[in-house]
Order: structure tokens, then C-alpha cells, then sequence
């Protein structure tokens, strides 16, 4: 099964190094793994996808928050959530197929960030099968470098894996999360994962 | 989050507190190394619970200019002893001169070693003995990366430790400078957490924070990485040392409802085993694993660490279980209806093969690191926290019950198959050597041991009933360990009697610490079984590779002339008929002292459970050889 985890980090020398060392000297699999700033700029933010069973998921969960400069962690087994990758793909072009690819992009709800005369780059994002399919879809004009973030990922509603928020206890399922999960989004209504996820077929 | 109105404590062996607050905590700025006395939460309540016999420094973290025109070296020094430090094991060097500048005036007993490894080992054999961390200053490079092995072994078995060690001047690290390494990327594997500071003004900070990580929670070693321009560099205004450790949790009581739980398996168990390792001798939990075993009529097997946390006097004892445990610990575990395991992390010595591991028991689990539950052997009621106060509570749950079928079965077991060995040879053979020791003694002393099959046979030979009486490594199982462990020991405990039980190969891995004994004349006694192998390496290849010896076979020094040429009382026992004369000399000589005791060779430690075998399929050897041949004669096991 593959699993997301986000672990919120201190942002200190080293924290980066330990997670992925932990990954490997206990032998399990990092997908992708992306580190990136925070609201508060003590603390990092890492996405950490894996591909793992019900049992080395829970051991990775507790090995992760054991790590000392490690201040959350939590996984989306049983939350709602959000989650995206960002590509860069630059395609071989030529003027006859170039407004077919640029109309792909536009189904996909990509952007031409850049034209050459034999090349165009689309910056894409969305869920990782979104941009695979769209991949896929391409391939055949010539794809000439690919550049992908890997997966970030949010709860939906009020709860949050920031270092502020109320204790998440990281031995057990975080209850106080999925509560809030569940309750209805407050003010106007928020399209749901499905709606947003509604691209055209690829 | 933190604020400044924490005091900072110090002292290992205080009583733990009665605690209601629910784990786990954050930590904002709680006392040190206080074994479970104090929640810290809000960081204001802490003030009050430090009461109960914590030596309180007194001086709150926070905001302080005290500091103020002493250099990162004369701040080190300061703090060690504001947090009870007493003795302190190292070797000098380039990169850490202004600390041992600080050194010269003697404020500290500072042992000298011979190698960096040994300062580890040291201050490890010191922390088992004490419950104090045992505190190592070395230089940078290979200083510090000398202490890679002792790390690692500390982390292990949990040790608290904390290694202070030079760095090249702060501008040029990352230039291969002269005995530069990356020692915090070398070390980061092995220590619970390590710091590289980068400017003095952190370092009261860190230093905090490294006395509250190594010795709370799940202790381990931590390793603080001093460039020469900290050590020397000065604090000019303010700092603030108030740690800040957010994403640091500590584990106190346990969650009551799991607390409850456990109990009522125990109580509806018929055939219950406790099964006790090291956390419980960390967290002093032993009067209430007594207490417990006491009420209940619960036999109780020890891992290699947690010997001395019960007493082995006790009809309820089956001693050490595992590879080379008691045929009785591993028949109860096999056919036990419920084991209950504190402070032990069901390691492969002790499982066996997991998936015939203990098949008909539902497992309690009382540990303080939640990564430890379920990690080897699925949990059915975990208990998450500080062992002490989840026996503690434990205690007042467990109903008393005679269990007199379930515990005849196990005397029926202790009676058929005791630790035996045939004495059939000219020289001594070394379990006669360790009931010699044991003898002697009657068990009270503090032990040490280097690491193979005198560690086994020490494990099984002594009869162990004192709480720290036995230091040895387990988990990393580092040879070499013996000797500077005892030297650390003797260092924490100066009146009692040392005793490094050790292998002719084990033995020879740091003996040059010998040096270090002689010079402060630290009255360490030293039993080396000599078989010239490497005995269990030598077993191996006896029973699973044919009896091809690959290098396993030693030529050694002799032992008693090398020990005099170190100022040491050297002697040598190699008829049987002496061996309790010589144990008394040694025991009675009031110096340092190195005894050869020759022995045979071809001796193997058993019980032995072979690598992929359940416990029970363990071969006997010479174990139980008057008795029947299995326990499915004895009637139990199906």
C-alpha cells in the first residue's frame, strides 16, 4: 500500500540527513520524500510518500516521531486530504504538432511557460495520476527533460500538523484530526476531492 | 514555548514521584536526569515537583547574564558541575586543548585513557553502575570517531552518555582541515540526538539540552561536536539556555485504561511469565517487578540486561531466557498462557524464530519508546511509559493467586534441567571458573564482561540478585567492552568490588586500558577465561561449518607478565585444584589485579537455540543430561 506521511521538522542542519538515514538503515522504501518551509520558519515540512504495509507504516510513523528534531508526525491513512505534484516537462515541439500539445495542456489544466522554436516547457500540477496520465499522453511528441516536486500533501479542514497546534499523540490514530475531518467545512461550500480532481479523461 | 521558571535537577537514583499527568509530554524545560519524578508540561508547575530529595541547582533557565565574559570551555566545565558531574573519562587533543585547559585545576576527577574507545566504554560501565551519564571529552577527528563503537553500543542498550568532542575551528569545517571529520554525520545513526555548535551563545542551551536527552525518556548517548572557536570564543551579553526541544516527548505513566487491561489478562492468565529487561533496571522498577511476581506467583525470566533486576534466589526465577538462557525460562515462555514483558524489546537472542515464538501466550508490553511496541512481536496490550510508574500502578491491580499447577510445572522444569557442564577435562573448565567467582563472592560484586561465550556462561553462573551488579553489552555485543567498563565502574562506585569476567580475546581488544587502571590505581579485578579462541566464534564453526577454524584461534601474551609489566598483580591459575584459592587471591588483593585462568577449549554454551529455531527446540548439550530428554517427556509441551 502506498501511504503519505508529513512530519514537521526543526529547520536545522542535519534533520533532512537523519530522516533519510533512518529511511534506509531500517529498510524502508521512500517513494518521494520533499522538504520545504513553513509558516513559521523554525520548522520544515516534509512529504513523505512509502510504499508499505499496515505494520511497517505504524513502525515507520513511531520511528519517524522518536527522532528528537522531529516535532509531528502525521499519516492521511484515515483522513481526507489533499495532495499534489508539480512538473516541469519540456517537449520536443515542432510548429505542426505544437498546438496539439498546447491543447492537451489546456484540457489538462497545464500552462505553456515556455516556447522555443522546436521546444515548449508546461508547468503542470495536481495528483500524481493526473500528471502520469498527461505524461503518458505526451510521450509521443518527444518528452526532452522532466523535472516533478513529488507528493505534498494537507488534511482537509480546521486541524493542521503545524508545530503550534495541540498535541497530536503520534502512538495512536490522531482522534482529534478525524473529528475534525468530519465536521462540515465551514461558510460556503468547498467543491469536494472528486470535483476538484474532475479533469478530462486522459 | 518555553518560559524560564524551570530549576534544573540532578542525582540518578531518586524514587519516582507519583505522577497524574497523561503521557507523553512536551518538553519545555524540565529538571534532568530526575528518573520519572517530574511531568513537565506547564513549565511553572515543575517548580514544586521537583521536591523528593532531587538535588535542585537552584538556578531557573531562562534570560541570564551570568555567563557573561567566560569562554565556551570555562562554560563546559561550569555546567558539567552544575549538573552533578563528578568524573569524567577522555583523551586530549588539538582541537579540544581549551577544555582541557579548563581541566588542569582538578574540579573534576578526569581519568585519562589510553584510547578514545575506552573513555566510551567507561563512561558506560560508569552509567550502568550509577545511573549517572557518564560524561567523555575527546578531541576532534579520529578522537571523536574512536568513539564510534562506544556510541553505538550505548545506543544500543540505552546508556545514558554524553561525548564532548573538539572540532576544527568553525570557518574551516568542510575544508579537510587537519583532523577534521564530520562526526555529527558519522555519529548521527548511533546517538539519540548530537549538536555541531556553531556559536558560544548556543552552547548553555545545548548543554541543557544534552543532560535532559540522554537521560530522560528511553536514555542514549548524545554527542556535542565543540569547534575550537566556541570553546575559546566568549559570551559578551545575556543568552538564554532554556532548552528547546519541541519535538522531544517523554513517556511518564501509562495510559490507565491500557494500565487496566494488562491487569486483567494477568489475572485471568493461568500460565504467566514476567519477562524483564534492561528498562527495568533504567527506570528502577525492580522492587515492583519483585512485588508483582511476589503477588501474582508469577515466574520471572531477566534478559541478558535486566539480570539483577530479579533475584535469581527466588523459586519464581528462571533466570536469563533466550539463545543461551535456561531450558526453564524457554519451556515457560513456549507454554505460557500470557508474558508480560517490561523495559524488553523482544531482540532475536530472545525470540528465536519469531513465528514460533511464545505461540499460545497474549503478550503484555510495558515499554517507555512506542517504536519498541509491535516492532518484533505483535502486542495485544501495550503499555506505553516509564516502567516504575506503570507497575506502580499495576501493582495495586494484580490479584494474588497461588497458580500451584503452573508453578510445579516450572520447578518440575528447574529441578530437570539446571545449567550443567561435565568436568571431564585436565584444565578447568570455565563455568567452573564462574562458579568459582560466584563462590567466592556469593554474587556481590559489580560485574563486567567482553562479549561471546564467558558472557553467556557469566549470564548463567552467577547468581544474580543486585539490581547494575551485571554491565555487559548486549545489543551490540562489542568484545573489548569488559575491561573499560570495569575501570568505569570501579571509577562510579570506588568501594565495591569490580570484577571483569573476560575472554582471552575479548580482553586483548583494549587491554591496553591496563595503563589507565595502574596509573590510577583503580582496584579492578580481572578474570580472563583463556581457551586462546575466540570460543564462541569457535563454537560456530565447530557446529555450523564443519570445524573449519577460520581464524578464530588466538596466540596470546602471557597475561600475568603483561599485567606486571603494567604495575598490576599478575597471576596465573591452570590446575582446577586452585581455582578457589586463586579467585580468593584475587578477590582479596587490594589493588588491581589480572588473573589467567587456563581453560579448556573445546567447551560449547548450552542450551543453545540454533538460528531459525523456536525456543524450545533448543539443543541441550550437557544441560539436563541426568534428566529426560525433552520437555515433552515432562508432560507439557505438545
Amino acid at each position: 500500500m502506498r501511504h503519505i506521511l508529513t512530519a514537521t521538522v526543526m529547520n536545522e542542519p542535519g534533520v533532512l540527513a537523519h530522516v533519510a538515514n533512518m529511511f534506509s538503515a531500517r529498510g524502508f522504501n521512500i517513494d518521494s520524500l520533499v522538504v520545504g518551509r513553513t509558516e513559521d520558519p523554525n520548522f520544515s515540512r516534509m512529504t513523505i510518500v512509502v510504499t508499505a504495509d499496515e505494520r511497517t507504516l505504524d513502525q515507520v510513523r513511531k520511528q519517524l516521531a522518536k527522532i528528537v528534531t522531529v516535532v509531528k508526525v502525521r499519516d492521511y491513512k484515515e483522513t481526507p486530504y489533499v495532495s499534489r505534484d508539480l512538473m516541469l516537462i519540456k517537449l520536443s515541439a515542432a510548429s505542426n504538432s505544437r498546438s496539439e500539445i498546447i491543447e492537451l495542456a489546456a484540457l489538462f489544466r497545464g500552462r505553456v511557460v515556455d516556447v522555443g522554436m522546436s521546444s515548449l516547457m508546461v508547468e503542470l500540477s495536481g495528483e500524481e495520476e493526473k500528471l502520469d496520465a498527461f505524461v503518458e499522453l505526451v510521450r509521443p511528441y518527444g518528452i526532452r527533460e522532466l523535472a516533478r516536486t513529488g507528493v505534498i500533501a494537507m488534511s482537509r479542514g480546521a486541524a493542521t500538523n503545524a508545530a503550534t497546534d495541540e498535541e497530536v499523540r503520534t502512538d495512536q490514530r490522531p482522534t482529534a484530526v478525524r473529528a475534525a475531518a468530519r465536521q462540515p467545512l465551514s461558510g460556503k461550500r468547498q467543491p469536494t476531492q472528486q470535483e476538484l480532481e474532475a479533469t478530462p479523461p486522459g | 514555548m518555553s518560559t524560564s521558571t524551570s530549576p534544573i535537577g540532578a542525582g540518578a537514583n531518586v524514587p519516582a514521584a507519583k505522577t497524574t499527568f497523561k503521557a507523553p509530554h512536551r518538553v519545555g524545560a524540565p529538571p534532568l536526569h530526575g528518573a520519572g519524578s517530574v511531568v513537565v508540561e506547564n513549565v511553572a508547575k515543575a517548580t514544586d515537583s521537583t521536591a523528593g530529595g532531587l538535588p535542585v541547582l537552584g538556578r531557573p533557565t531562562g534570560k541570564t547574564d551570568r555567563f557573561n565574559g567566560m569562554t565556551g570551555a570555562q562554560i563546559l566545565l561550569q555546567m558539567l558541575l552544575e549538573h552533578g558531574v563528578t568524573d569524567a573519562f577522555g583523551y586530549p587533543g588539538g582541537a579540544i586543548l581549551p577544555t582541557f585547559d579548563q581541566l588542569y585545576e582538578k574540579q573534576l576527577n578526569f581519568i585519562l585513557v589510553r584510547h578514545e574507545q575506552g573513555a566510551g566504554h567507561m563512561a558506560d560501565g560508569y552509567a550502568r553502575a550509577t545511573g549517572k551519564p557518564g560524561i567523555v571529552i575527546v578531541t576532534s577527528g579520529p578522537g571523536a570517531t574512536n568513539t564510534v563503537t562506544p556510541l553505538a553500543t550505548a545506543y544500543m542498550d540505552s546508556i545514558p552518555m554524553i561525548v564532548f568532542s573538539g572540532q576544527v575551528r568553525s570557518y574551516l569545517i568542510g575544508n579537510d582541515a587537519f583532523q577534521e571529520a564530520d562526526v555529527t554525520g558519522i555519529t548521527r545513526p548511533v546517538t539519540k540526538r548530537n549538536y555541531l555548535v556553531k556559536n558560544v551563545r548556543d552552547l548553555p542551551r545545548i548543554i541543557n539540552e544534552a543532560f535532559i536527552i540522554a537521560t530522560t525518556g528511553r536514555p542514549g548517548p548524545v554527542l556535542v561536536d565543540l569547534p575550537v572557536d566556541v570553546t575559546t570564543g566568549k559570551i559578551e551579553d545575556a543568552v538564554d539556555d532554556t532548552p528547546y526541544l519541541p519535538g522531544y516527548k517523554i513517556y511518564k505513566a501509562g495510559h490507565s485504561k491500557m494500565v487496566k487491561a494488562a491487569a486483567d489478562l494477568i489475572n485471568a492468565s493461568e500460565r504467566p511469565v514476567l519477562y524483564v529487561g534492561g528498562g527495568v533496571i533504567l527506570s528502577q522498577a525492580w522492587p515492583h517487578v519483585r512485588e508483582i511476581a511476589r503477588k501474582g506467583n508469577i515466574p520471572t525470566t531477566t534478559t541478558l540486561l535486566g539480570l539483577g533486576a530479579f533475584d535469581e534466589n527466588s523459586p519464581l526465577s528462571l533466570h536469563m531466557l533466550g539463545m543461551h538462557g535456561s531450558a526453564y525460562a524457554n519451556y515457560a515462555v513456549q507454554e505460557s498462557d500470557c508474558l508480560i514483558a517490561v523495559g524488553a524489546r523482544f531482540d532475536d537472542r530472545v525470540t528465536g524464530n519469531l513465528k514460533l515464538f511464545a505461540p499460545k501466550a497474549k503478550i503484555v508490553h510495558v515499554d517507555i519508546d512506542p517504536s519498541s511496541i509491535s516492532k518484533n512481536v505483535k502486542v495485544d496490550v501495550p503499555v506505553v511509559g516509564d516502567a516504575r510508574l506503570c507497575l506502580e500502578e499495576m501493582l495495586g491491580l494484580i490479584e494474588s493467586r497461588p497458580r500451584s499447577s503452573w508453578l510445579s510445572q516450572v520447578a518440575r522444569w528447574k529441578a530437570a534441567f539446571p545449567f550443567a557442564y561435565k568436568d571431564d577435562t585436565a584444565l578447568s573448565k570455565p563455568q567452573a571458573v564462574i562458579e568459582a567467582i560466584n563462590k567466592v563472592t556469593g554474587g556481590k560484586a559489580v560485574f563486567t564482561t567482553g562479549v561471546g561465550q564467558h558472557q553467556m556462561w557469566a549470564a548463567q553462573f552467577v547468581r544474580w540478585s543486585v539490581p547494575r551488579s551485571m554491565i555487559t553489552s548486549g545489543g551490540l555485543g562489542t568484545m573489548g567492552f569488559g575491561l573499560p567498563a570495569a575501570i568505569g565502574a570501579q571509577v562510579g562506585r570506588p568501594n565495591e568490588l569490580v570484577i571483569d569476567i573476560d575472554g582471552d580475546a575479548s580482553y586483548m581488544m583494549t587491554a591496553m586500558e591496563l595503563a589507565t587502571m595502574s596509573q590510577y590505581n583503580l582496584p579492578v579485578k580481572v578474570a580472563i577465561l583463556n581457551n586462546r579462541f575466540q570460543g564462541m566464534v569457535r563454537q560456530w564453526q565447530q557446529l555450523f561449518y564443519k570445524g573449519r577454524f577460520s581464524h578464530s584461534e588466538m596466540v596470546n601474551p602471557d597475561f600475568a607478565a603483561m599485567a606486571e609489566s603494567f604495575g598490576i598483580r599478575g597471576l596465573r591459575c591452570h590446575r582446577k585444584e586452585d581455582l578457589i584459592q586463586c579467585v580468593e587471591e584475587m578477590v582479596n588483593h587490594p589493588g588491581p589485579c589480572v588473573v589467567d585462568f587456563l581453560c579448556e577449549t573445546d567447551e560449547n554454551v548450552y542450551p543453545m537455540v540454533a538460528s531459525g529455531k523456536g525456543l524450545h527446540e533448543m539443543e541441550l548439550g550437557t544441560v539436563g543430561s541426568a534428566a529426560p530428554n525433552s520437555a515433552r517427556e515432562m508432560g507439557t509441551l505438545a
